[in-house]
């Protein structure tokens, strides 16, 4: 507990530093927001301590809570990094853009000016300009639907917020172009540390593509670690429709945590993506609260690791009522020592009756010495459900292999195409086709070559 | 390396098992270029086994024996070295391989086969080209290449799907494994006019097969009789036609007689 408490007094610097800087200008219920996390955050520090900890059982944060992390004082320069941008995250040039260089809005970066953001009814706007121009539901808004109350991660995200992305859809309003929303970390001296927020709010009746985009500028082996702590707050109103897609490509330095809830209404249909490569440890806490009848999640994920990574995702949905259903369909490849965790909850409140409840985790394990926790698991306090889980781990089906090898094919080209086919699926459920490329590339590059584990399923 | 007399395969006293259990007991076969050979028997006689090993199927173990392919140890060559020399199994169940796509699928097997003899891979569009004029031949939906290999298929587009990737791999040595299995009669005619048109004085066709009724429409010169890992009997056409007539039995009581 002391080390918990030197290391937090790393943060207390940048902490008064910042709420000094800000709090001329902050109202004066934001600077009450960032104090009440901020004081949460010195009693709870990061949940290093793991026993009887359900949701921290499998992965060790110490390497977070032990390195000392500082907000980046570079200047934003911008322009430099524009190559290095479209080359990491995805981009097309008719989406809605927002770059976020270093945790902070970066103008020269970003593209706003696709067709219908200027409209003046959708508001696409980055947190700080928002907070200044004193956005009158900000508050309403902000830090609802994520309990910093109850954890670490988000309440010092939530003591630090400052800039972020907000993106409102007016009831019954279509937004054509996807946002995109970029956050990028770039190279420094020292270990950095930033805090993405967005904050997504959907109408009654709107409809919404958005991309989260977590990336690390890869080049350069030798430059020091950083940590990534976000945080999403998304509200789908009734009747809302929203396509969500998470993609992190951290860089290999790099510790990424994110917090995702999703709040859902009456018949709002949420369809989600996860995809996560990269970083030396990550995780993706994402929750999504079925809160009106009718509504429905569908969540599909994909991770790759190799060498000594540490992925973590950790996938609740919570039915608190009736006739609401959802889909998790998480797939992992694993190779080196890596490591994967998947906890899947799925709770079926009382009275929640005519859900629907269907996950799975499957994990294709390319080497002998990566290995998986896989927890789905299902707590169901109503009678009238239809619920089911699975989870799977094995190496690369021996049958389809002597079936390309049989055309030709050499072994190594036969198990990357079968890795690649694996991973395509949850590819494939991507609807933004310049997306759903960039992923396919992404992933595709970052297969092994060779020494891939062959052999019969476990 | 083939001189004239060379046989395509010459297979002496192959012995294979599998989990521990003796399937191929002494098996002698002998095919030259522009033979097509039937293989007939009872299930469970090791037909499969038989073109699965020659294919390369890893499970099985040879304990004794040799199969030479154009003088060639073949049973020591990985399987894609095998396809690419020629060798090619139609499989019995071919697998749905969800995620990968027939035309890529298609295009890299046809590039293992030209950079093993030499050649520069084929473009795009001359592949394209090419598959067009070879689905013709098994009157595929020219759609399902764009499909992942075999996902959702039905048996027959299955069965149909492998002769056209013999097509395109045009090799010396087609064993097809039952190939006639689950087809209705009209499937059955159009793979089998594939397989004919396929043929040619240089290459060989094995088909291995329970009923007769597949070599009404691809013709035979000869027909060997499979029977508990021996081949028991090998004749001409008319054989088969005896075997469909009196049946299986009629073989084993005949060879236990000689016996």
């Amino acid at each position: 507990m002391t080390q918990t408490a030197t290391k937090i007094s790393n943060y207390e610097a940048d902490y008064q530093a910042i709420r000094e800087q800000r709090a001329a200008s902050n109202p004066a219920w934001l600077t009450q927001l960032g104090d009440q996390a901020w004081t949460r955050f010195t009693e709870l520090g990061f949940p290093t301590a793991r026993r009887g900890n359900e949701r921290w059982k499998y992965t060790n944060v110490a390497p977070i809570a032990n390195a000392s992390f500082g907000l980046s004082s570079d200047l934003v320069a911008g322009s430099d990094h524009e190559s290095e941008l479209r080359r990491a995250a995805p981009w097309d040039d008719e989406w809605i853009n927002l770059v976020f260089l270093d945790g902070r809005f970066s103008k020269v970066l970003s593209n706003l000016n696709a067709s219908d953001s200027g409209n003046g009814r959708i508001l696409v706007n980055n947190l700080a300009e928002a907070i200044n121009s004193g956005a009158a539901n900000l508050e309403q808004l902000l830090a609802k639907h994520v309990k910093f109350q109850e954890d670490g991660f988000a309440a010092l995200n939530t003591a630090f917020l400052g800039d972020g992305a907000f993106v409102q859809v007016p009831d019954g309003s279509v937004l054509q172009s996807p946002v995109n929303l970029i956050y990028l970390t770039s190279t420094s001296n020292q270990p950095t540390v930033c805090y993405p927020r967005t904050l997504v709010a959907v109408g009654k009746g709107a409809q919404a593509t958005v991309i989260e985009s977590y990336v690390g500028i890869k080049s350069g082996a030798l430059n020091p670690e950083y940590f990534t702590n976000a945080v999403t707050e998304i509200s789908l109103a009734e009747g809302a429709i929203l396509d969500h897609y998470r993609v992190v490509s951290e860089a290999k330095q790099a510790f990424h945590v994110g917090t995702s809830r999703i709040s859902q209404g009456h018949d709002s249909v949420f369809s989600s993506a996860s995809f996560a490569i990269g970083a030396t440890l990550a995780r993706n806490d994402f929750e999504v609260l079925l809160d009106g009848p009718g509504a429905s999640c569908n969540l599909n994920g994909l991770y790759l690791t190799a060498d000594a990574q540490h992925m973590d995702n950790l996938i609740s949905i919570d039915h608190a009522q009736p006739h609401t259903s959802s889909q998790l369909n998480y797939k992992g490849i694993l190779d080196g020592k890596s490591r994967a965790v998947f906890g899947g909850q799925v709770l079926v409140r009382k009275d929640a009756q005519k859900v629907s409840a269907h996950q799975s985790d499957k994990n294709l394990l390319l080497s002998s010495q990566a290995e998986v926790d896989s927890k789905p698991s299902l707590l169901i306090y109503a009678d009238d459900v239809q619920c089911g889980h699975g989870a799977t781990a094995g190496h690369v089906d021996k049958d389809s292999l002597f079936y390309l090898r049989s055309r030709g094919l050499d072994a190594d080209t036969a198990s990357r195409m079968l890795v690649h086919a694996f991973a395509r699926e949850v590819i494939e459920t991507v609807k933004v086709e310049p997306l759903k490329q960039f992923l396919d590339e992404l992933f595709l590059e970052a297969i092994p070559e060779t020494g891939l584990k062959l052999g019969g399923a476990a | 390396m083939t001189s004239k007399n060379t046989p395509l395969l010459e297979i002496r006293g192959l012995c294979v098992s599998a989990d521990d259990l003796e399937i191929l007991k002494g098996v002698d076969f002998t095919v030259n270029t522009g033979e097509v050979h039937a293989i007939m028997g009872p299930n469970g006689s090791g037909k499969s086994t038989l073109v699965s090993v020659l294919a390369g199927k890893p499970e099985y173990t040879v304990t004794a024996g040799t199969v030479r392919y154009q003088g060639q140890n073949l049973l020591s060559l990985e399987p894609e070295m095998r396809a690419r020399m020629g060798v090619f199994l139609a499989f019995q169940y071919p697998l749905e391989l969800p995620g990968v796509r027939a035309w890529q699928f298609l295009k890299a097997a046809v590039d293992a086969l030209r950079q093993h003899r030499g050649e520069e891979d084929m473009s795009a569009r001359d592949f394209d080209r090419m598959l067009r004029e070879k689905v013709k031949l098994v009157d595929i939906d020219p759609d399902l290449v764009k499909r992942a290999v075999n996902e959702g298929f039905s048996g027959g587009e299955k069965k149909r799907n492998e002769i056209l990737q013999m097509a395109i791999m045009e090799p010396k040595l087609a064993l097809l494994d039952e190939t006639d299995s689950g087809l209705d009669i009209d499937a059955l005619r159009i793979v089998s006019e594939g397989v004919n048109r396929l043929k040619n004085p240089a290459n060989a066709t094995v088909l291995v097969t329970h009923y007769q009724r597949i070599l009404d429409y691809i013709a035979p010169d000869h027909v060997h009789v499979l029977l508990d890992g021996r081949i028991v009997q090998s004749g001409g056409p008319s054989l088969a036609m005896e075997l469909e007539a009196k049946g299986y039995e009629w073989i084993r009581e005949a060879v236990e007689a000689s016996g």
